[in-house]
């Protein structure tokens, strides 16, 4: 039997129609390459897991895009040049990247701004804004879900077929050569047949098995920052017939993020920007790294790590009153008492404990001048491990304290791909239609840590190409 | 502000706004809450009625329903702001007028039109209303300038001074540490923030009604409405000059400044009042508190009616209808004046006063953080 594609189906039906280009994932990237090939031409399918009112994947938490530049524009001030991006990437990812792919996505980002803002994507002005990026990185105003709707009104406009609440199975390979996905929707399976194929569905960190696989028990305490619909069906699907791997499949990006936040979605405010002005603890109420060790911008995202490896995946930030107004403020109130033991009872810690540990860092605080703009001078002396800098005796109530687990962003694990975007299989041939782009793929050029905005522009850049390769491939 | 639902719900909301902050470029909301890090009840009052119920940070967030933290700010301060309307009127009893907006409006102004009806029949006899009336003092036979202009003017006054105290009131209540004294230059920033509506406009590209598209047709609609309600405005204190001073006693001619005044803002009012409604018909609902629903139309109609009766009257001036068409337009006249710090009208005056904080605090603070 063969049924219209946009009626309901039943297991392993096939639709009539077949689409020139179907898009796996309905982020950013996915969104990039389905309007890049509708405007040269095809016709579209963009399958996207979540339904309507979360679609967008973790765009939707996004705020910014880093883009090079060679003069001051309507979004970036000064100029942004491919070198310097380059030592930042190469800084970042302590070169865990891909020179040729990473360059070429460098020089890319600077055509995108004009692109984005022909269709619909709109930035704050350059000089406004708390956070000062605006050399480096274009904001879109209201961020990453005004992006992502502004995307998703030029599809319709342009007549691209968009299915929500659409899980895409497998994409069904046979010798590199993709012939159809298979979709699940409204508890039917359905396959959608097309010419070309993008595949821009995400990482797997929402995936709970998988990071057991490589974490244990230890995953079960994990929160996921972003979308729940990252479960790596897409990139196992690829895996598994023949496409070459990139990225270890046991790191993440992950930060120390507030432990009452959701286990998905929390997005950016239960990030916690405290730890340079605290003392950390794990629930033994003992320290267990240098909370001061370097300005937070280069340090935040090793802390998903370091709660990941203490007891219970859970550490608790301890400061005074001096300091509570020295970050950003987060989305749940910290816990606060009189006094250290009260503290402690608070928050469930052993309050001779978590006393000892404070006496003993207060000791060991030297004076300084405290300067939160500079590495100050402000350490401490003859403890282990140590505070470098910010260190400051905790001495003024009331006292406060944040509980932190670790908070996955993305990650590393994706398919091989080209300059193209083509999806390249383990023989090194590139896949003859098949193109990925956005998290999918980014561990190909960020194969460790992160440079803030790059996945965006990763997903930019290669969703256009990926755009461009399919409909190339399609009118073919 | 009272320790309401609604504004507990608009406290919990901004407090996970300013841990976020990624819509500070729409409007003067964020970048106000950003100079803080605790709010009082008292800034929900002052927040809410910054906002200019763009819709845009609803459309943005990513943690709008069905996201557990569910935040809609456009909703939690539309009723926030329906609370301080009523909570700084004056005098309190009149306060009431504000719980069921849309039928205590239409009351008035059933009662005014009445009023000035039955004025109109008692005094003058029937056959004066219903005579055609032409040349000077044409309009007088059937109402008297005397009349006319002592009950208006007695009702705006009242009405002036009572939204004087409510805006006193506002300032009183939501003046904080951050609120400094009253600067020239704040005054040019919030006056540049009222005449050119900047915040209907989300960083120049307008509001979100149907969905997440930007549209200037709200600004632009209340742009019509507004202008075309000063030009009427004008065209009322040109005749008061043409008459009571230079002796020229009305009807004027259709060329005449107190006429084409009146014409335009009378069209441009029209065209402002369906603009307006054509937006709330559109508007996607999940954004919208069903609460205010009844006070935002029931000025709409106020308007409309207004400026309608009052071409009525210059299109029917010389038949026997402008006696009738001349008392209805009176009577609405009356009920839009009695009304104006007991309806909507009263947003104009609060938001300027937000907007006039917002510029001094502005000026002498940065974000937190």
């Amino acid at each position: 039997m063969i049924v219209r594609d946009d009626e309901p189906g039943h297991n392993g039906v096939m639709s009539e129609i077949v689409y020139d280009v179907a898009v796996i994932g309905g982020g950013n990237a996915a969104l990039c390459a389905a309007i890049t090939a509708r405007e040269a031409g095809c016709s579209v399918i963009v399958l996207e897991h979540a339904p309507k009112a979360m679609r967008g994947g973790n765009s939707r938490h996004t705020r910014n895009l880093r883009a090079m530049h060679d003069a001051p524009t309507s979004v970036l001030t000064e100029a942004y040049l491919e070198d310097e991006y380059w030592d930042d990437l190469l800084r970042v990812t302590g070169g865990q990247t891909d020179e040729a792919l990473a360059r070429m996505t460098i020089r890319e980002s600077q055509r995108v701004i004009p692109w984005m803002l022909g269709h619909g994507v709109r930035f704050q002005p350059s000089l406004t804004g708390t956070l000062n990026l605006s050399r480096t990185n274009a904001f879109f105003l209201g961020g990453g879900k005004a992006l992502v709707n502004a995307y998703y009104l030029a599809a319709a406009r342009l007549g691209i077929a968009i299915r929500y609440d659409s899980e895409v199975l497998s994409i069904d390979l046979d010798d590199g050569f993709a012939r159809s996905v298979t979709v699940r929707s409204g508890g039917a399976d359905t396959m959608i047949r097309a010419r070309t194929f993008v595949a821009s569905a995400g990482g797997f960190q929402a995936n709970m098995d998988m990071l057991r696989a490589s974490w244990g028990e230890a995953a079960d305490n994990f929160l996921i920052r972003g979308t729940p619909y990252a479960q790596g069906t897409v990139l196992n699907s690829l895996l598994a017939q023949g496409v070459e791997a990139i990225g270890d499949a046991s790191q993440f990006h992950a930060v120390a993020i507030d432990a009452r936040a959701p286990k998905f979605d929390g997005g950016i405010v239960t990030r916690l920007d405290c730890i340079p002005f605290s003392i950390v603890v794990n629930r033994n109420a003992q320290r267990f790294y240098d909370e001061g060790e370097d300005v937070w911008p280069k340090r935040y995202a090793i802390w998903g790590r370091l709660v990941a490896q203490q007891p219970g995946q859970i550490a608790w930030s301890v400061f005074d009153a001096k300091c509570r107004a020295l970050f950003m403020p987060s989305v749940y109130p910290a816990y606060r008492a009189d006094t250290i033991e009260g503290l402690a009872t608070q928050i469930g810690l052993d309050s001779a404990a978590l006393r000892q540990t404070v006496d003993n860092y207060n000791a060991a605080v030297r004076p300084g001048s405290f300067n939160t703009q500079v590495l100050d001078d402000c350490a401490t002396e003859g403890l282990a491990p140590p505070k470098t800098h910010w260190a400051q005796r905790i001495d003024t109530p009331p006292y406060y304290s944040y509980p932190h687990r670790p908070g996955i962003t993305f990650t590393y694990l994706g398919v091989k791909v080209d300059a193209q975007a083509r999806v390249i299989m383990q023989d090194g041939r590139p896949a003859a239609n098949l193109f990925a782009s956005g998290e999918i793929m980014a561990g190909s050029i960020l194969g460790r840590g992160y440079l803030a905005g790059f996945g965006m522009t990763i997903g930019t850049v290669f969703g256009r190409l990926a755009g461009q390769g399919a409909a190339r491939h399609a009118r073919n | 502000m009272r320790e309401t639902e609604a504004v507990l719900a608009a406290k919990h909301a901004i407090e996970i706004c300013n841990a976020c902050r990624y819509c500070e470029g729409y409007c003067a909301v964020f970048p106000a809450m950003e100079l803080q890090r605790d709010f009082t009840l008292a800034d929900m009052g002052y927040l809410a009625n910054l906002c200019h119920n763009c819709n845009g940070c609803y459309h943005a967030c990513q943690f709008a329903p069905p996201h557990e933290y569910g935040i809609n700010l456009p909703k939690h301060f539309a009723e926030v702001r329906l609370e301080s309307y009523a909570q700084f009127a004056w005098p309190q009893p009149l306060a009431r007028a504000f719980e069921r907006n849309g039928v205590v409006v239409a009351a008035v102004m059933a009662l005014a039109i009445t009023f000035v009806l039955l004025a109109v029949t008692l005094l003058v006899t029937p056959d004066v209303v219903f005579r055609p009336h032409l040349g000077p003092g044409a309009f007088y036979a059937v109402v008297s300038w005397g009349a006319m202009a002592s009950v208006a003017g007695a009702t705006l006054l009242f009405s002036i001074a009572a939204l004087s105290v409510g805006a006193i009131r506002f300032w009183c209540a939501t003046r904080s540490e951050l609120t400094g004294p009253v600067t020239w230059r704040a005054v040019r920033r919030a006056a540049t923030d009222i005449v050119t509506l900047r915040y209907l406009g989300g960083a120049g590209e307008g509001c979100n009604d149907a969905d997440a598209s930007f549209s200037l047709a709200r600004r632009h609609a209340h742009h019509a409405l507004a202008g075309g309600f000063a030009l009427c405005f004008a065209a009322t204190s040109v005749a008061t000059v043409f008459d009571h001073f230079l002796g020229w006693v009305a009807p004027y001619g259709w060329f005449s400044l107190p006429v084409v005044l009146g014409t335009l803002g009378g069209i441009s009012m029209i065209t402002g009042c369906a603009g307006l409604m054509r937006v709330k018909l559109i508007t996607d609902p999940a954004p919208v508190s069903r609460r205010v629903l009844g006070g935002d139309w029931a000025l709409l109609a106020l308007l409309l009616a207004a400026a309608v009766t009052g071409l009525g009257v210059l299109a029917l001036r010389e038949t026997s209808a402008m006696g009738v068409v001349m008392a209805l337009h009176l009577g609405v006249i009356l009920a839009l004046f009695v009304l104006l710090p007991y309806g909507k009208f009263v947003h104009g005056v609060y938001r300027g006063a937000a907007l006039l904080k917002a510029a001094v605090e502005r000026d002498r603070h940065r974000p937190v953080a």
